[in-house]
């Protein structure tokens, strides 16, 4: 059973909703990626979504392109970021991590060879930003080969086809996007989520994750009702930018537990 | 016609396709229906060859340089004359084509990427036309050196806005009209200037610009007696070269030769040609194509003396076109261009574009080693009266 599977499974059985923080490797220096993957752990995280950093992040907003920067800045590559999984895993052999970016890096690497070292490295899902399920199959073949869970975006204008789609290939959990428009902007419609996750789990029997524009507890314990985990990106990454260095790991670590406690009232 | 690409998903053998967020998903599955049902619609190409007819002032002549052919004692040198277009580019083409199809989806607003800022100043003119809101998003490093261009976009009402991140290129000025599409998507379309970018957009480009190549079939005949050895056009995203390559596609006769941005020269690294250098295939803005980037997959800088080269991909069709071997691919470098800009200015009295430059360069290449009954078709893209700044400062002169 994968971790991912494992985590969901244990969060179902105690009622809790998971809290799935994310932040950019190699933000603001290599050097704290590691630890501030086990801050999070400490703090209260289930699932960690870890972006691997690229030149051209199409998805994302300001926030999270800048973080991508500061990263490429210090030329962190994803040889590199599979290495800091590693490093983890030396410690921590329960929380899952998925890796989210973009292909191109995968696709220089090469899929093959990406998918054997994500399962050496003990990295349990991938989430390619650019790669809907039309053009995954390739993708998918080298991850399910090597048990790594192929993770898929849905969105609010994903129609039915759409979504039984993704159903069919997605494995861990499924992360819904909820606003349009890139990481990091505008404002929460709860009624629109509340309306939309039924839609979804006729189709998705996968945990459903809800992502964008969850910026505090009030946000993440009202979005966290209404699903199986919250997303919390561009948040996590302000907080990283708004920090001196020697207190980021302090800053992040705080930010999270506030936000833990939030979700566990859901 | 015996060619036929792309397949029903937007592939051109293993190019191309829809590598986007599923946030875009919805809204190019709009567009694909929406290009489907129009492009055979008889009203809808009535419409389209009036605009081109009457507002562009199409059919673009073509003209026999033969001033420039007696210098080089080779092959006719023909130039398809693009620059005498409205707006003076061939990207009027595809945004009277694209904005005629947004009116249709009823969306309102355009949205544009431009480099050179011809793409900017064309898409600008059509929403002016048509009457929509019109936002172009350019780097802020080709503001500076297309200075005239941003003027004229916000002479014909559009907003300007400069984008400052990455290298404030071309490649960065898509990324951000990306993301305001997915935010804005019910209202807006985007109109993408060559033929990149997710399925349909690299074939609906290229259909809309085709009008060059069909003209230039008819035209040849009655000019020069025959169709042309070979065609020649510079590939920056490609739209030109795809426009009049694609009649040619099934005449095995014609070669095609598109001229790519050799920068500072090939060897220098700083220049912007994936094809003739056999870059990585990699993914970027939507499509699978050879692509600029490092080892670990990231995306690195270009140079070319001309913004609307200065892009690190290239059309999947391209790609395509070279795997196939139908097309043939070289580089020009700055200097050259430049060369090739001062000679038809001096011989026939015609500033061209810097773009269009890099083929006419080729052409000037080429020409001499080949007999005077050989015929060379030069796509001149675009008019130079906006590199006007860049050339002067090249020439250390101050305007």
């Amino acid at each position: 059973m994968s971790r991912i599977q494992t985590t969901f499974d244990k969060l179902k059985l105690h009622k809790r909703k998971a809290l799935i923080p994310f932040f950019t490797a190699g933000d603001p220096d290599p050097k704290l990626t590691v630890p501030l993957l086990h801050a999070l752990v400490e703090a209260g995280a289930d699932v960690i979504e870890l972006g691997v950093p690229f030149s051209d992040p199409m998805a994302d907003g300001p926030t999270i392109q800048r973080s991508s920067e500061r990263a490429l800045k210090h030329h962190v590559s994803l040889h590199q970021v599979l290495d800091m999984v590693a490093e983890f895993r030396r410690s921590n052999t329960g929380t899952p991590i998925v890796l989210m970016g973009y292909g191109n890096p995968i696709q220089a690497m090469g899929w093959e060879t990406f998918a054997k070292r994500c399962a050496e490295a003990g990295v349990d899902g991938v989430l390619t930003v650019d790669f809907p399920p039309e053009e995954s199959h390739e993708a998918f073949a080298h991850l399910d080969k090597h048990g790594i869970d192929p993770i898929f975006l849905i969105a609010p204008t994903s129609n039915d086809a759409r979504v039984e789609r993704v159903a069919k290939m997605a494995r861990g959990y499924v992360y819904y996007v909820s606003l349009k428009g890139v990481t990091g902007a505008g404002h929460l419609d709860l009624a629109a989520i509340e309306k939309k996750i039924p839609q979804l789990r006729r189709h998705i029997k996968l945990p459903i994750g809800v992502g964008f524009g969850i910026r505090d507890a009030e946000t993440a314990l009202a979005v966290a009702k209404l699903c199986d985990g919250v997303v919390v990106g561009s948040r996590i990454v302000e907080e990283i930018e708004n920090s001196a260095e020697q207190d980021v790991v302090a800053n992040v670590s705080k930010l999270v537990r506030e936000l833990r406690l939030a979700v566990n009232r859901a | 016609m015996t060619y036929n690409y792309p397949d029903s998903t937007g592939h051109f053998g293993p190019y191309g396709g829809i590598y986007v967020a599923e946030t875009l998903m919805g809204a190019l599955d709009e567009l694909n229906q929406a290009y489907e049902k129009y492009r055979h619609d008889p009203k809808f190409i009535a419409e389209l060859n009036y605009d081109l007819k009457h507002y562009v002032g199409r059919p673009s002549p073509i003209y026999h340089a033969k001033h420039l052919s007696e210098h080089l004692g080779g092959a006719q040198i023909y130039l398809k004359r693009e620059d005498l277009n409205h707006t003076g580019a061939h990207k009027v083409n595809n945004t009277v084509g694209q904005a005629l199809l947004a009116k249709r989806m009823g969306k309102k607003r355009v949205i544009a990427e431009t480099g050179a800022g011809q793409h900017g100043v064309a898409t600008a003119t059509v929403a002016a036309r048509y009457g929509m809101e019109c936002v172009v998003y350019m780097g802020a490093a080709d503001v500076q050196r297309q200075s005239p261009n941003v003027f004229r976009m916000k002479l014909l009402g559009a907003t300007v806005v400069p984008v400052e991140s990455g290298s404030r290129t071309l490649k960065d000025a898509l990324n951000e009209a990306m993301r305001d599409w997915v935010t804005n998507i019910e209202n807006t379309f985007y109109i993408i200037g060559t033929v990149a970018g997710p399925h349909p957009y690299p074939a609906m480009v290229r259909d809309f610009n085709s009008v060059v190549g069909k003209e230039a079939v008819v035209q040849m005949p009655e000019l020069a007696g025959r169709q042309p050895d070979a065609v020649i056009a510079c590939v920056g995203g490609g739209s030109n070269a795809m426009g009049v390559f694609y009649s040619y596609i099934d005449m095995p006769g014609v070669k095609l030769i598109g001229v790519e941005a050799g920068g500072h020269g090939i060897a220098s690294g700083q220049h912007a040609a994936p094809l003739t250098t056999n870059s990585p295939v990699g993914v970027l803005h939507g499509n699978k194509t050879y692509l600029m980037q490092d080892e670990n997959g990231q995306i690195i800088e270009t140079h070319s003396i001309s913004a609307g080269l200065d892009y690190p991909g290239v059309g999947p069709e391209h790609a395509w076109l070279k795997d196939s071997g139908r097309a043939e691919y070289v580089a020009i470098d700055d200097d050259e261009a430049l060369r090739a800009f001062h000679d038809l200015c001096h011989l026939e009295g015609i500033i061209p574009a810097l773009e269009s430059s890099h083929a006419l360069a080729h052409a000037i290449k080429i020409a001499p080693a080949m007999g005077r009954d050989k015929v060379l078709l030069v796509n001149l893209s675009g008019r130079g009266d906006k590199d006007i700044n860049t050339v002067a400062k090249l020439s250390g002169i101050t305007l």
